[in-house]
């Protein structure tokens, strides 16, 4: 016989899980009319990525002949990982059922793993473009990732704990108190998140036709459904990121575990603090210019090594 | 064991100089430089006065404000002049790559959060973690000063080590007193005229500031 508690858990798990689905495109368009503004363009609206997923999902998909199985079947792990991500995450609550089957190094695994099945995706047809963008891919990420495990490790030091949920409660519920290594580890995080979003001063997401683009050159053999997919999995990605960071570093109005009647107020945090974190995206997008492709490995490797001294001073001032 | 928000905030503003320390050491340009000099400055300064109100010593304010009035704005705007008069707005020279510097930069901060470690349990002030993050930010500076081929890097270099060795007076020991303070800071005032007039006559001597070239004035 199940609780009230247990069944409410699972309701709101369910509620998170469609609830981030639908949300991933909105604040992709947000970014997306944000960067417009700042640019002095009108932009197409904030429900421009809603209208762009409906065509292609109206399309028909085209494949290459020689395209494999794992060609075919690429979109929808990427979308299945990136929403496993996004509802292991505490984004609304802390104590929802879903959230100790993983924990952040788990996290991290679940986008490595989709990230070699693009990687491999994009040499399946076996065009210049596909395999030049995977091996890109690959030079970028091989350093993001290590960068993004030292940030978990600063938090989960602080927390002594690397489930995420705890980690949250540990920043947000507690008294309040200013953490040196954590304002290292948000540095990094947010160069981290920047190189694995394919944001500008790394790759460009609004180009198609550029020798320098990294995830574009990947996926441009994908049309129609399978499109839709990966647009809407990069999507979810992005606020997988953003809520990660949001739940590493700024926890604050999360509802605590149990207290179900804090959650309307924990919604309406959760979305102010979304419009506030796409609008500086967008800002940071502007305000850099695209670096060289042999520039980044620089760029990522101050993110890790701001990571360290995180770690460092974290075992120096013990905070 | 909650810890109050004065120590908190100069743990956080020591963080602050280490990350300064590090930029400075990766910094491709030498305005950019002078301004991250300026930066550090005011990091100190603010540092030391909320030592100074945390532990009501009255004559650490008089420092804050020599510190303000002398790195944030004097000494920047000397350095701005020279590079102005000497028209060397040119790239940084380093003679290993950033990124190794970096690694170097790791390592060196590991190794002195190690030989503080034994230090800072000797002392009984509140602010005894702080001991190793001022050595590091120092052997920093000293790396920037050994990895720069320009003369002027590498006096910002010296300059920033000796906001170092001052961020080390003020949080081991409370600040020194007032009279070796105002020593201090007007030898580094005078040191910089110095260097300023060094700058010229290398410059008219070889045509550059790269002090490579004084190797040639050995006596065969």
């Amino acid at each position: 016989m199940m609780s009230t508690n247990q069944a409410l858990g699972i309701l709101f798990q369910i509620y998170q899980s469609l609830l981030v689905v639908l949300l991933a495109p909105l604040l992709t368009g947000w970014v997306n009319q944000c960067r417009a503004w700042l640019q002095n363009r009108t932009g197409p609206g904030v429900l421009q990525p809603y209208r762009t997923l409906r065509k292609l999902f109206h399309k028909d998909a085209v494949m290459a002949y020689n395209a494999s199985p794992l060609f075919r079947t690429t979109p929808y792990i990427l979308f299945g990982c990136m929403w496993l991500a996004a509802a292991i995450i505490p984004i609304i609550a802390v104590g929802l059922p879903f959230s100790p089957a993983a924990d952040v190094i788990a996290l991290v695994g679940v986008f490595a793993l989709a990230r070699v099945f693009i990687a491999l995706a994009a040499m399946d047809i076996g065009t210049a473009f596909g395999t030049l963008g995977a091996r890109r891919e690959m030079l970028v990420s091989f350093l993001a990732e290590p960068a993004l495990l030292m940030v978990f490790f600063t938090a989960s030091l602080i927390s002594h704990s690397t489930q995420l949920p705890r980690i949250v409660d540990a920043l947000a519920h507690h008294q309040f108190i200013l953490y040196p290594s954590l304002a290292f580890a948000g540095l990094a995080f947010v160069i981290v998140l920047l190189a694995e979003n394919a944001r500008i001063p790394v790759d460009n997401p609004s180009t198609h036709l550029e020798l320098t683009m990294i995830h574009e050159a990947m996926i441009l053999e994908y049309s129609a459904r399978h499109l839709a997919l990966v647009e809407w999995a990069s999507s979810l990605k992005l606020f997988a990121y953003i809520s990660i960071g949001i739940a590493l570093f700024f926890p604050y109005g999360i509802a605590e575990a149990g207290d179900w009647r804090a959650l309307p107020l924990a919604i309406i945090a959760l979305l102010v603090k979304l419009i506030l974190a796409g609008a500086a995206l967008a800002l940071l997008e502007t305000l850099l210019a695209k670096m060289r492709i042999f520039r980044a490995p620089e760029f990522l490797g101050t993110a890790f090594l701001l990571a360290v001294l995180g770690l460092l001073i974290h075992f120096l001032l013990g905070a | 064991m909650p810890i109050s928000y004065s120590i908190q905030l100069i743990n956080l503003l020591a963080s602050m100089l280490l990350l300064i320390a590090f930029a400075m050491l990766s910094q491709r340009r030498i305005l950019s430089l002078i301004n991250l000099f300026a930066w550090q400055g005011l990091v100190l300064s603010l540092s030391t006065f909320v030592v100074a109100y945390s532990t009501d010593q009255h004559h650490l304010y008089y420092s804050a404000g020599l510190t303000l009035l002398l790195k944030v704005m004097v000494l920047p705007w000397l350095l701005h002049r020279l590079i102005r008069k000497l028209n060397v707005k040119w790239d940084v020279e380093t003679l290993i790559n950033i990124p190794t510097t970096m690694l170097v930069g790791i390592a060196l901060v590991i190794f002195s959060f190690n030989l503080a470690a034994p230090i800072s349990q000797l002392s009984e002030s509140i602010t005894r973690g702080l001991i190793g993050i001022a050595l590091a930010s120092v052997l920093l500076s000293l790396l920037m000063m050994l990895t720069r081929r320009k003369a002027v890097p590498q006096v910002v270099g010296f300059l920033a080590m000796e906001n170092g060795l001052f961020f080390a007076a003020t949080s081991a020991t409370h600040g020194m007193p007032l009279v070796v303070e105002l020593g201090i800071a007007l030898d580094v005032l005078v040191a910089t005229f110095i260097f300023g007039i060094f700058f010229f006559q290398i410059r008219e001597t070889f045509d550059s500031l790269d002090i490579t070239n004084m190797e040639k004035l050995k006596d065969d």
